[in-house]
């Protein structure tokens, strides 16, 4: 059974041509572009803890210049067991990142399956595992009908989870899968019976509305260690309490494009 | 009601998503049944379910549809068959072939309204700069190439609503019988002709000869001028006898004013044609201060639309009756559209005529001296029809004297 522990490698793309160029999220306008070294170094800030500290493999994907977004490793698609399903963003602007990614993942073996037409999945910004149960968000990005598509292809049950706040405008924003049955989540990003459905199914650790604006949800979690965005003190704390290891990350310049830690690391199961 | 089956898939129990999507129905004002469900067997199984969505009307229920099609509903209905028509005025095979009820076609994964919905005719679908819009075309009317739908998969006919409890219409039912309150039927029309006018709809009337014949022709004639019908459907012998009359004072040469019948007065029909016919059209001999009364005289002056449409039997016939019956048919069908109510006094086949053309939406009442006039216009499939069992003088002479600004003049 493949759960969030086993991860032991990644993907990343090393912030070359990162930029804001258009504005597809309430996070991004085009006057308030990111600095340039500066998101180079809190990218390498966290590329550090994945690969030097908590000892991962970090695969890179280089960024080519008409793809500002690409960073966000995580929307390329949702990786199990030697089977990449690949996305097929909803906004054209982050469309030409998919033939780029699509070789990637061929050159490096797996086997690249694509959604049926005219169903939007954006990878696991939208799809994440709490143990063996996939959980995916819809409506603002991904479509459900991916979310047939993820069971009939990867036989798995799946929770699908409304969104309802175009700030959280993928799950991997508001919701943050940290054992089997635990997770964290800031429950306003959801419509009521997405948050029967969470409160149902799991142990839950609310994240307050300060702190889902920081992107508190947008962690990596690698066993017990988790690389969060710096400012979140109350889920540093409760995670702490719990007796996970927290590496906080300034994540400023990418919360400019609507995106931090999580978003940046694609998990290769 | 309309209604349609959508499938629902998936792990719609955990994920409440079939719960979500009951809640949706009923608060966007539909109603629901779950036709079918299947549970998932083990969890990583997917349910599946089929509900019945209906709405009290189109609009509704497509915007019902689309909030459920956002949580996964799957729309079951088929894209409708189109298949070129093999030559002009002939149809492939299989068909579809129309009532007169509101219909929509699935074409490009959307439902397009039929527009000039009749009976017993095709559905064409048109592609303008990539659109498709969907019209009823009578056989003829196809061309070679034209797209016809065949079969009857992604074709939606919606019934006519039942009318509601105060509706004027509603307390006639729908079944023939002399026994009803003839003045309160009357009033009922009247009442439906003044909505018509509100609406912007027009207001058709269908005639005999047996209204000239009765000595109802000026309560027609007052109606018309005041300007109360939009459009007139007889054939020659209303418009020959109402002009006899005008010319001769007499309706198949029997006296209107005294009931007695003219040394020689059956010619006078005959008369009246042929003065007409020299004068090349009823227009021409209105114009010419030739013909100075009757009901086709206030057509011309008013300005109303009419169509004669001639038959076999006909004498002449006037100048003005379309001996072609396709050609007279055609005609009609221009006219019938937009509209509200229709009126069909002392005669059986322009009733079941114009019947065939109109839409099931259009309130229409029959009114005849003998049941069966009705029961055939009904058996014809003008099942929107209402009956009123009486002389057409009693109809025609309440009516006139309930509408407002009917000033007759003897």
């Amino acid at each position: 059974m493949t759960t969030p522990t086993t991860i032991r490698q990644v993907l990343m793309c090393p912030p070359t041509a990162y930029d804001v160029c258009y504005e597809i999220n309430p996070w991004m306008h085009v006057e308030n572009r990111p600095d340039r070294s500066l998101a180079a170094k809190q990218w390498d800030a966290l590329y550090q803890v994945l690969a030097t500290r908590i000892g991962l493999t970090v695969h890179l994907i280089p960024q080519p210049p008409e793809c500002p977004d690409m960073v966000f490793t995580a929307n390329a698609g949702l990786v199990y067991e030697g089977k990449a399903l690949l996305s097929q963003f909803r906004h054209p602007q982050r469309q030409p990142e998919v033939p780029y990614f699509r070789t990637w993942f061929e050159q490096h073996g797996y086997q690249v399956i694509t959604p049926p037409p005219n169903c939007h999945f954006e990878g696991e910004g939208d799809a994440l595992f709490v143990g063996d149960v996939l959980v995916a968000g819809y409506l603002k990005r991904s479509d459900i009908c991916s979310h047939r598509w993820l069971t009939d292809t990867l036989g798995l049950p799946v929770l699908s989870l409304e969104l309802v706040d175009d700030r959280w405008y993928h799950l991997d924003t508001c919701f943050l899968p940290l054992e089997a049955h635990l997770v964290a989540y800031y429950p306003e990003a959801f419509d009521d019976y997405a948050r029967i459905v969470i409160e149902n199914n799991f142990e839950t650790i609310p994240v307050r509305e300060e702190e889902a604006l920081r992107f508190a949800c947008n962690a990596v979690v690698i066993g017990h260690q988790v690389v969060l965005p710096n400012g979140c003190p109350q889920l540093t704390d409760a995670l702490q309490q719990r007796g996970f290891v927290c590496y906080a990350v300034e994540m400023s310049e990418f919360l400019k494009a609507g995106g931090a830690a999580k978003c940046l690391t694609l998990l290769l199961r | 009601m309309p209604s349609e089956i959508v499938r629902l898939d998936g792990h719609i129990i955990d994920s409440l998503t079939l719960s979500k999507v009951l809640d949706i129905i009923l608060k966007e004002g539909g109603e629901y049944r779950v036709l079918r469900f299947q549970m998932g067997a083990t969890r990583s199984d997917p349910s599946h379910a089929e509900i019945e969505i209906s709405a009290p009307d189109n609009e509704t229920l497509e915007r019902i549809l689309h909030a459920t099609g956002q949580h996964g509903t799957e729309r079951t209905a088929g894209e409708a068959r189109l298949v070129p028509a093999p030559k002009d005025g002939v149809l492939p095979e299989g068909f579809y072939a129309t009532t007169n009820l509101e219909t929509h076609v699935r074409v490009g994964n959307e439902w397009l309204p039929v527009q000039f919905i009749e009976m017993d005719c095709a559905i064409v679908i048109e592609y303008k700069e990539g659109k498709p819009t969907a019209r009823c075309a009578p056989m003829h009317h196809v061309r070679e190439g034209e797209l016809v739908v065949v079969g009857d998969t992604g074709v939606r006919v919606t019934p006519v609503e039942r009318r509601e409890p105060d509706d004027v219409f509603s307390f006639m039912g729908s079944d023939v019988s002399t026994e009803r309150p003839k003045e309160r039927v009357v009033a009922a029309i009247v009442h439906a002709m003044k909505e018509a006018r509100q609406e912007g709809k027009k207001i058709l009337f269908v005639g005999g000869p047996a209204i000239i014949h009765t000595g109802a022709g000026h309560y027609l004639e007052a109606i018309i001028r005041a300007g109360w019908i939009d459009v007139l459907f007889a054939g020659n012998a209303l418009a020959a006898h109402d002009i006899e009359g005008a010319l001769f004072g007499t309706s198949l040469g029997v006296e209107i004013a005294t009931g007695t019948a003219m040394p020689h007065g059956h010619e006078n029909h005959l008369r009246a044609i042929n003065a007409i016919r020299a004068y090349g059209s009823i227009r021409r001999a209105v114009e010419a201060g030739f013909l100075r009364s009757g009901i086709m005289h206030a057509c011309i002056t008013t300005n109303t639309a009419y169509v004669l449409a001639g038959s076999i039997r006909d004498d002449g016939p006037l100048p003005d009756v379309i001996t072609d019956v396709v050609e007279a048919q055609d005609k009609m069908r221009q006219h019938v559209h937009g509209v509200g109510v229709a009126l069909m006094v002392a005669t059986t086949l322009h009733s079941v005529a114009t019947g065939n053309l109109l839409p099931a939406s259009v309130r229409t009442l029959c009114v005849d001296s003998d049941p069966d006039t009705v029961i055939k216009l009904m058996d014809r499939g003008t099942h929107q029809a209402f009956g009123l069992v009486t002389d057409c003088e009693f109809f025609l002479k309440e009516l006139a004297a309930q509408l407002p600004n009917v000033k007759v003049v003897k």
